[in-house]
């Protein structure tokens, strides 16, 4: 294993975060808030509890979950995206370096990134709401599971992007509708039975079910559904990667 | 055997019938042989889209494999791809970089890329080498185009390769730049780095190579010691400037084939280094004894640039 190598680039990485403090810190963290200020307090004030949870808490779980899919599909795409547009891409590509770890090096900087902004986000809930958590041990689990397996997606989104409205179509179009649809706001069964069944099809509705269910113990579909629906999507980005990096796919001619 | 044994240690780099077809049928080189011996300047000359930077690239890893087998110090490129990739430095022909890195962070980076333990003390010497280290602390974005070509090249050396490929290192870089760059390969030889660049500027190769090779369309046309080369391909020619002009060449000098040149004013003689004799001297003494005077006299033979052309022009 090239350890210097996925050092280096991980290194890289999250020395570009720390440059753009604002734009992969702060703002996630304003946009939040105005969340809990406008779902929380606001409207939340009219809706008294979902299933024994009050509405301010009922969301926390499905905002953090919200930053923590656009965080590391944004992170990792730009991170692989921005060193092929400018070129930049040659040195990595003429390093003793194999797939495995660039993977790791940038989906790991990536996934880094959005886990910590998924804990400034949660502490930030804090100020908003009183909530606990039922099960830490799960929720780090879910936590890791989807920054990881999205980071993955980010990076093939990366990939795939030959200009910078491909990078932002599938976050814009795709990942936020999902996310939106995906019972961050609500639970399902709050939907009439037909979209019930619909929604199910959502990957996203596992991850903030199973992410949930490790807060208040309550869950759209049961957790060891959610999990396993994880490790699936888990799985078909490892092997969309693989894939990427046997063809050369976009990489190499 | 002992040969063949010889032989691999000697070159750092074999090529073994090479062959690129890009998907869409484009055949950037036709199969190409060639071997870099350990510790020489190698000129890779050739028109652009020649196939220099695809030769480049294949060998470092960033376009696939078409045919053929390369090794890199006895390891193959395919199969042994961390070895062979560690001893390579390259140093691409355009300026590629992160704008918002400083010099020192860039250069840094590229050591750990390439697996190799932080050496603060190495880098500091490299940039100290470069006339950079005074710009260690400097953004990528605020440095002139020559100062990134710097930058590139102690990139390419952060890792310690022992084979450095120059693309095209002084496109579009100033007389003086040139120069400092020539001067900084011949010192990287010195320290046993054996260095393959391409160019198009044949002065460039005249200059520093040991041998040259001329690719042209995909095709290793002609691979030579630079002086050989020269010797080989360079024809002389004397001219002389006569004191009063002809009509006609004499016919008592119609044996050494000469030519009226400048409203004959001058005598042109064309003939061969290679040749046993340059016929110089019968032709002077037919000129004194035919009472033909000059006034002056010069030589004159062939550049790199003027073989190459007709090299390039007669592969097409």
């Amino acid at each position: 294993m090239n350890w210097y190598g996925i050092r280096a680039i991980y290194r890289f990485e999250m020395a570009r975060t720390g440059r753009t403090l604002m734009q992969s810190v702060a703002s996630p963290v304003v946009s939040t808030s105005l969340y809990f200020v406008v779902f929380g307090s606001a409207i939340g004030s009219r809706i008294t509890s979902v299933e024994g949870v009050s509405y301010a808490a009922f969301i926390i779980p499905g905002l953090v979950m919200l930053s923590l899919l656009m965080q590391s599909v944004s992170n990792a795409s730009f991170g692989i995206y921005f060193p092929k547009f400018v070129g930049t891409i040659y040195e990595v590509h003429s390093a003793p370096l194999s797939f495995l770890e660039i993977v790791l090096g940038y989906v790991g900087a990536a996934a880094t990134k959005a886990v910590i902004v998924g804990l400034i986000i949660l502490a930030t809930a804090r100020f908003f709401v009183d909530y606990s958590i039922a099960h830490p041990l799960v929720m780090v689990a879910f936590l890791l599971l989807t920054t990881i397996t999205f980071s993955l997606l980010g990076f093939i989104i990366g990939i795939w992007a030959d200009n910078f409205e491909k990078l932002q179509v599938v976050p814009l179009m795709v990942i936020t509708p999902l996310t939106f649809l995906g019972g961050s706001f609500y639970s399902i069964h709050m939907l009439p039975p037909f979209w019930q069944k619909v929604t199910l099809l959502n990957p996203v509705v596992y991850l903030i079910s199973g992410f949930r269910w490790s807060f208040y113990s309550l869950a759209d579909v049961s957790v060891g559904i959610s999990l396993a629906a994880t490790f699936g999507f888990l799985a078909l980005c490892l092997v969309a990667v693989w894939w990427i990096f046997r063809t050369g796919y976009k990489l190499k001619v | 055997m002992n040969a063949v044994a010889r032989t691999e240690r000697d070159d750092i780099l074999v090529v073994r019938g090479l062959d690129k077809v890009y998907p869409g049928g484009f055949q950037a080189l036709k199969p190409i042989d060639l071997e870099i011996r350990r510790g020489e300047i190698f000129a890779l000359l050739g028109p652009n889209g020649a196939g220099k930077t695809t030769l480049i690239s294949i060998i470092c890893g960033i376009v696939n494999l078409g045919a053929g087998s390369i090794t890199v110090d006895g390891h193959d490129v395919v199969r042994d791809w961390r070895s062979t990739r560690s001893l390579i430095g390259l140093v691409p022909q355009e300026l590629k970089t992160d704008a918002f890195e400083t010099v020192w962070n860039t250069v840094r980076f590229s050591r750990g890329l390439f697996g190799k333990a932080p050496n603060d003390a190495y880098i500091e010497q490299l940039l100290r080498e470069l006339s950079l280290w005074d710009k260690r602390d400097n953004k990528m974005l605020m440095l002139s185009g020559g100062m990134k070509r710097r930058v590139m090249i102690a990139k390419a050396l952060s890792h310690e390769p022992q084979l450095l490929f120059l693309d095209e290192p002084t496109a579009g870089v100033d007389v003086e730049l040139r120069r400092d760059m020539w001067a900084m390969v011949r010192r990287l030889r010195e320290n046993g780095v054996t260095i393959l660049l391409t160019t198009h500027y044949i002065e460039e190769a005249e200059e520093m190579a040991d041998r040259v090779g001329v690719i042209s369309k995909g095709e290793l046309i002609l691979v030579e010691e630079k002086a050989a080369l020269m010797h080989k391909l360079g024809r002389k020619q004397l001219r002389l400037q006569l004191h009063e002009p002809l009509d006609a060449v004499p016919g008592a000098l119609a044996s050494h084939h000469l030519e009226l040149a400048a409203g004959g004013n001058e005598l042109v003689y064309n003939y061969d280094t290679q040749g046993e004799r340059t016929g110089i001297t019968a032709l002077l003494a037919d000129l004194a004894a035919a009472g033909i005077r000059f006034r002056d006299l010069s030589t004159r033979q062939d550049t790199l640039e003027q073989i190459f052309l007709q090299l390039v022009k007669e592969g097409a």
